[in-house]
């Protein structure tokens, strides 16, 4: 395998993407992560200079809003998924130490 | 010999636009609602839904560019910054880095050392976050997302400051130049405009800039201008004993005069920005930003040229009162209809102000009508009341916005221009003051001006000053 | 013939005439769910009650004229990642497993406006990440052609519920192919539309820039009139299409004469099954047969389809995906200390590996330092693969190209080798990349007697031509076979316990770890 994966590097995506892995998750993505960059390595074959990133496929811009109110009062919508709410709120631990 | 350091400071300052509805829904922006009440599937990030950009927004932050001699990115996109916290619904803000819509721009300031030209990085488009509150009794934190998705500008400063006066200064202009342009009240305490400082020291006449910090949580001038003083301190401190400053984020504590470091290890500040793929481009076409520039409001240094044409009043009045847009707007539509600019700029200079003063509140914050004022003239200039009434009606106008006419008239407070009647009072105090008549009499003038006060007193006011000592003094003579 | 055995199109000419009622067409529709779909496993969640409520709903507005459109009146399914107001949108994940969207999504809102009825939400790969379906928190569906035999995914439960008489349409999306390759695998014809021709509002998202919901359907009509009928101009989708010409069922004209067909030689080498490979060739002599002009030609760029496909997908998903944590819906982990722990347990135990790893993947390449060799090196190899297939139209008005190198594979084979699985997806997923429109459509069965689909690709909104390909062929193969299982006459069928399950919704797999926690944790902290 071309791309070797740390545990450092591991640990840190996990820390991006909040994942906790148990160690053999942790071995397993290792592995996987590094195979599949040396797949992903391929597109190193390809010249693309010169070649604008495209990230839609088709042209189209300028899609607005008008600066026009169209919702109400709609907080019991919003919290009636919530797994903890009070005072119509979102409950979550503490975000302050 | 010790050491002498500069210290360099640039500043990102966050400014919430005034629009009616958030950056990408429709919910309203309005302050003061209960928790989650302007919200959506979109501000709360709910599964499925998309976001949809206001246009307004692009309007204000073109208008906000063009002000400070920015370049316009007339191909612009939006980006996704990806970072965990409850205030964050998507757990990505949607933000601009790679094509921002505003650069290279700068703004002049005055300062005590003259005037100093401070560059302008970016000005970028972004959304707010929701407002996190401690629930002290449940030991957890509630999250409202009423400003979630409220659109800010971001406008980051090159690192063109060298002390508190100059920031300070920068933030004024900037201020006043976003307040004329409508695009916000920009009021630092509400939290409509906001400002984080980075900031490095080095020694003087070093080349390389020094390591910097952020200081976020700066929600006044004077903490601001207490935080640049305490890391400037802080830093300096730390070169001297040979230690490192490190890069990171830090907190100003304005109590304690202190800052303190925000990072903790789940904060990896990689933010993984990429084009955001529910958003198109955005194209700024030739016409589009023309049609803007056209529309350009006059701004303050162009409003103090055309008041010393124009009006004739002091320069250090018309100075002040373009100050606030608001205070000048009162001015002009005042002035435009009483025809007495100096009038209205006395009672702005001076009553007003002194109010403000008193009621510890900003010029943005007046809310009486420039019809009442000019009309309050008016009666002063036509001897329908004096001018010590005219000040009691005035503070019911700056505090109630009365109608000075049905004020005056409902309280009696017209002057008496009735000889007759004027004579009958004034007969009546010389009768009751023997003492004084015969003090004033006897050469002291002083005693005259107790006759007229118990005059006025007697005529609650209501007479003219100048009527009653002409009485008097053609009645002891 | 049996009412589960017609096309959409057929019942709502039946109900037109009152041949049948709504209420039995649905009904028919869950006598086939009650006998079949504890072994298939299709749904995730059925709607029975508001189902047949609806129904009378609709035979009334069929009867007072307010309802018209040629499918009036048809029962559907809806895949799972599609919001439905009111109605469990899992994603086939635990971390939604109680979360019930307060909107519908465009595509369903279009929908029941022409008088569709929701019979239930089909199974898929959890957050459509797979091309099996086996990836589901609710277990795998089973390919009603052998149970043995994994459906395809990432729509697989929309494809069984149709091929297996089900449902009479459903609702799928295609992100790299999981319309197509499950439609193939299931002998029903699926079709991705051209990128912003269906709102994407309401479609949970996995890769934003390739996701297109679609319909899946037992023939190319039914799929032209649903089409017809989701595709729709969307203000609060930015990425939506305003488009002239969606009268996709005037493109149903047995006629081919002179239209130019291209076989991409490299989708025909290394990899493909024989049996696949023969059945291409023959749906090309069909079309020849009947007048088109075929050739074979190269595509070039396949191979890098994949890998950029891959670091597009999985860097959209990381983010995408950010938004499950715990905090406004779905699945809390029962016991944490503090945000970052409750966000991480959360959402460790609320995804399943496959998405996971992809979130992983995502995560590292949009990481600070390789954001340019990766993404950006994605986006510029989808540029030049979007040219190959630009060059490719300039020749020819489709193309056609298998659905699969392989017909389904069996059950419990692919999950163990990811990038292996991932392979699979070569014929689908640069239609994707390039935003453009196919369709698959069942050919013949293979000597183990599973279906082989083929699939046409048109250019940039021209879903007509392939249409038009793919409804010739039909004309000339013939009604399409049914699985012996979906034969079965199962009119006195009874719905059983574990589809009884469904209807109060899957909440009671995960309910002890969910919810209620936080709430008992604060009122515990009250009491000390």
């Amino acid at each position: 395998m071309a791309n070797i994966i740390s545990d450092e590097t591991i640990e840190y995506v996990g820390i991006l993407a909040k994942l906790e892995l148990s160690d053999e998750e942790k071995e397993q993505a290792k592995k996987d992560i590094g195979r599949m960059l040396d797949y992903v390595d391929k597109l190193n074959e390809l010249d693309t200079s010169g070649v604008e990133p495209m990230s839609h496929v088709f042209p189209v811009s300028n899609v607005f809003r008008e600066d026009v109110v169209t919702n109400g009062d709609e907080h019991e919508a919003t919290l009636k998924n919530a797994p903890a709410a009070k005072e119509q709120s979102f409950m979550v631990p503490k975000t302050v130490e | 010999m010790a050491k002498q350091y500069e210290t360099v400071i640039g500043l990102e300052v966050h400014v919430e636009l005034a629009t009616k509805t958030k950056i990408f829904c429709g919910c309203s922006t309005a302050f003061g609602a209960a928790p989650n009440a302007h919200t959506c599937p979109v501000c709360t990030g709910m599964p499925g839904s998309l976001p949809v950009l206001n246009k307004q927004v692009v309007e204000y932050a073109m208008a906000v560019g063009l002000a400070t001699n920015c370049e316009i990115h007339q191909f612009c996109k939006f980006d996704r910054k990806n970072y965990f916290y409850p205030d964050n619904p998507q757990n990505y803000q949607i933000s601009q880095l790679y094509l921002p819509i505003c650069h290279d721009g700068y703004v002049e300031v005055d300062t005590s050392a003259g005037t100093r030209k401070i560059g302008i990085h970016e000005i970028h488009m972004e959304e707010d976050a929701g407002k996190l509150i401690h629930d002290e009794w449940e030991d957890c934190s509630l999250v409202d997302y009423n400003r979630s998705g409220v659109p800010l500008i971001e406008i980051v400063s090159e690192p063109d400051m060298r002390s508190a006066e100059e920031v300070i200064a920068y933030l004024e202009k900037l201020r006043l130049i976003i307040q004329y342009l409508g695009a916000s009240d920009c009021k630092l305490q509400e939290g409509s405009m906001r400002a984080d400082v980075n900031l490095s020291v080095r020694e003087l006449g070093a080349e390389k800039f020094g390591t910097r910090t952020e200081m976020k949580n700066l929600n006044s001038f004077k903490a601001i201008a207490r935080a640049i003083d305490g890391e400037r301190e802080r830093q300096i401190e730390l070169l001297e004993e040979g230690k490192p400053v490190i890069q990171e984020t830090r907190r100003w504590d304005d109590n304690k005069e202190y800052s303190y470091p925000m990072r903790s290890k789940e904060d990896a500040h990689d933010y993984r920005y990429f084009p955001d793929p529910d958003l198109v481009p955005i194209v700024i076409s030739d016409e589009w930003l023309q049609a803007v520039k056209d529309r350009q409001p006059e701004l303050r240094t162009e409003k103090l040229a055309r008041y010393k044409k124009e009006f004739d009043i002091p320069e250090y009045d018309a100075g002040i009162i373009t100050e606030s847009k608001h205070m000048a707007d009162i001015f002009e539509e005042a002035t435009a209809l009483c025809g007495k600019p100096k009038k209205v700029s006395n009672w702005l200079m001076g009553e007003t102000l002194r109010l403000l003063k008193e009621e510890n509140r900003e010029p943005e914050t007046l809310d009486f009508s420039p019809k009442h004022l000019a009309k309050l003239i008016d009666l002063a200039e036509a001897g329908t009341i004096n001018q010590t009434v005219a000040k009691e009606v005035f503070e019911q106008i700056f505090r109630e916005d009365v109608d000075p006419e049905a004020y005056v008239e409902e309280h009696g407070l017209k002057t008496v221009n009735d000889e007759g009647e004027l004579r009958t009072i004034v007969e009546g105090v010389i009768a009751a003051n023997p003492q004084s008549v015969a003090d004033y009499k006897g050469g002291k003038e002083k005693a005259l001006g107790f006759l007229v006060g118990q005059t006025m007193k007697a005529m609650k006011g209501k007479a003219n000053p100048a009527a009653v000592n002409a009485m008097l003094r053609e009645l002891l003579a | 013939m049996q009412i589960t055995e017609r096309t959409a199109l057929e019942l709502g000419r039946m109900i037109k005439k009152k041949e049948i009622s709504v209420r039995e067409a649905v009904d028919a529709s869950y006598q086939r769910i009650a006998a079949l779909d504890g072994e298939l496993n299709s749904y995730v969640t059925l709607d029975q009650e508001a189902a047949y409520a609806r129904a009378d709903q609709v035979q009334a507005g069929i009867e007072d004229g307010s309802i018209t459109g040629p499918l009036a009146g048809v029962p559907a399914a809806v895949k799972d990642n599609i919001c439905t107001e009111g109605l469990l949108t899992t994603c086939s994940s635990k971390i939604l497993y109680n979360f019930v969207p307060t909107y519908s999504a465009e595509a369903v809102l279009n929908m029941e406006k022409a008088g569709a009825v929701i019979l239930g939400k089909t199974n898929m790969d959890e957050f459509a990440m797979g091309s099996t379906t086996e990836t589901s928190a609710f277990g795998p569906t089973k390919n009603p052609w052998n149970t043995g035999h994994v459906p395809g995914g990432s729509s697989g439960g929309s494809c069984v519920a149709v091929a297996a008489g089900e449902a009479p349409y459903a609702l799928g999306s295609d992100t790299g192919g999981s319309i197509r390759q499950p439609g193939s695998f299931c002998g029903v014809v699926g079709l991705k539309p051209t990128y912003g021709t269906v709102s994407r509002y309401g479609l949970i998202a996995y890769g934003s820039s390739l996701d297109q919901i679609g319909p899946i359907a037992k023939d190319v009509s039914d799929c032209a009139a649903i089409l017809e009928m989701i595709a729709s101009h969307d203000k609060k989708d930015s990425t939506s299409v305003a488009r002239t010409d969606c009268d996709f069922t005037s493109a149903l004209v047995d006629d081919v004469k002179g239209l130019r067909v291209g076989i991409p030689s490299d989708y025909l080498g290394e990899g493909l099954d024989d049996e696949v490979r023969q059945a291409v060739l023959d749906t090309a002599d069909v079309l020849r047969q009947k007048g088109a002009i075929v050739e074979e030609f190269d595509l070039s760029l396949v191979e890098y389809a994949i890998p950029a496909y891959y670091v597009i997908a999985s860097a959209e998903a990381s983010s995408n995906l950010s938004r499950f944590d715990g905090v406004k819906y779905g699945y809390r982990a029962a016991e944490y200390e503090g945000l970052h722990n409750m966000y991480k347990k959360s959402r460790s135990e609320g995804f399943g590996e496959e998405v996971k790893r992809r979130i992983m993947l995502g995560s590292f390449v949009l990481s600070s330092g390789y954001y340019d060799a990766y993404y950006l090196k994605a986006l510029r190899t989808k540029a030049l693969i979007k040219q190959s297939f630009d060059r490719a139209f300039e020749k020819y008005d489709i193309i056609l190209a298998p659905a699969s190198p392989t017909t389904a594979p069996e059950l419990g084979k692919s999950l163990s080798d990811p990038l292996k699985m991932y392979l699979g997806d070569i014929y689908t997923i640069s239609v994707n990349l390039a935003g453009l429109p196919g369709i698959s459509v069942p050919c013949r069965l293979d000597s183990k007697g599973l279906p082989i689909g083929v699939q046409m690709i048109g250019d940039c909104f021209n879903e007509k031509a392939i249409l038009r390909a793919a409804y010739a062929f039909e004309q000339a193969r013939g009604r399409f076979l049914v699985p012996e299982i979906a034969k079965k006459n199962n009119a006195n069928g009874c719905v059983c316990q574990r589809n009884a399950d469904k209807c109060s919704g899957k909440e009671t797999s995960f309910a002890a770890n969910g919810t209620e926690n936080i709430q008992k944790t604060a009122a515990d902290k009250e009491g000390e």
